[in-house]
């Protein structure tokens, strides 16, 4: 078993909802989610942010599915930390 | 609870709070002034029957507030639809799925039911005491009077919580507003209670 434990993605999101609000989407996506966003850029309509994630099993499917409902769009997965479970038996 | 902080949410991320409280005030002022024109005017006509006021009265406001849906909700939802566009072009994705795209389908019907229940709920409150009178409930003042009365409070209020919004001095914004309805019925006076 494989389990996603940090990730840092590149999105793409409107002014609305705040990086506040966006945060607070992605943490909800999970159970114990910590979750970091830091504005990188800023357009008339658009801002990008780096988007980093911490948990102990990140759902990564739910994740983006947080960041679409509010508008977002994920650019690309820039860094990625796994752990695998040692094999029982 | 969650349906308000979803409408809450919608509100804030189109930042449209500020203009359902404008239409508020705008169309409630409409409909405050109109009730209370329609009222002084069959106060200068002489005898009339109360269920015939109602009725008149009734039939405005009905229309203000189906005035205030219809025109609201075809003027927002075509702003609301290009500002989506407009969005979707910055964005380069279709956002019909996202929070963006439930807020222009459900603001614009916020919006609307806003603009026509001001109207009409102000309409009906200045009606209330012929409302009473025609149920057979006696009132210690003339239910004409009465719904002048509760027209210009109604007025007043309306300035008070525009000197809030503002912050300013809810008496002045008050007495402003107030001055607008003495100067409708001192209109009505001079050219229909003659």
């Amino acid at each position: 078993m494989i389990f996603v434990k940090r990730l840092v993605l590149d999105v793409l999101k409107p002014h609305q909802p705040n990086a506040l609000d966006f945060a607070q989407a992605i943490a909800t996506a999970g159970g114990n989610y910590r979750v970091r966003v830091a504005v990188l850029e800023v357009d008339e309509k658009t801002e990008t942010l780096e988007v980093v994630v911490e948990g102990d099993t990140i759902d990564f499917e739910a994740v983006q599915s947080g960041i679409s409902d509010l508008g977002g769009s994920l650019h690309s997965i820039d860094e990625v930390e796994v752990q695998s479970e040692p094999r029982s038996g | 609870m969650k349906l308000l902080d979803q409408i809450r949410f919608l509100l804030r991320i189109t930042r449209t709070r500020d203009i359902i409280r404008r239409y508020f005030v705008v169309n409630g002022f409409d409909g405050a002034l109109t009730m209370l024109g329609l009222v002084i005017g069959f106060l200068f006509s002489g005898t009339t029957e109360v269920s015939v006021i109602i009725n008149v009265c009734l039939g405005a406001a009905i229309a203000l507030g189906m005035s205030g849906i219809s025109s609201a909700y075809v003027s927002e939802a075509a702003e609301r639809k290009r500002a989506l566009g407009k969005l979707e072009e910055a964005m380069i994705t279709d956002l019909s799925d996202s929070a963006h795209g439930a807020a222009a389908r459900g603001v614009p019907l916020l919006i609307a039911l806003v603009n026509g229940s001001a109207p009409l709920a102000l309409s009906l409150l200045i009606l209330s005491p012929l409302l009473i009178a025609e149920a057979g409930l006696a009132l210690p003042v003339s239910p004409l009077y009465a719904a002048v009365a509760i027209a210009f409070l109604l007025i007043f209020l309306l300035g008070v919580f525009l000197g809030r919004i503002a912050d300013v001095s809810w008496l002045r914004s008050g007495i402003q507003t107030l001055l607008v309805a003495v100067i409708t019925a001192t209109l009505i006076y001079l050219i229909a209670g003659r």
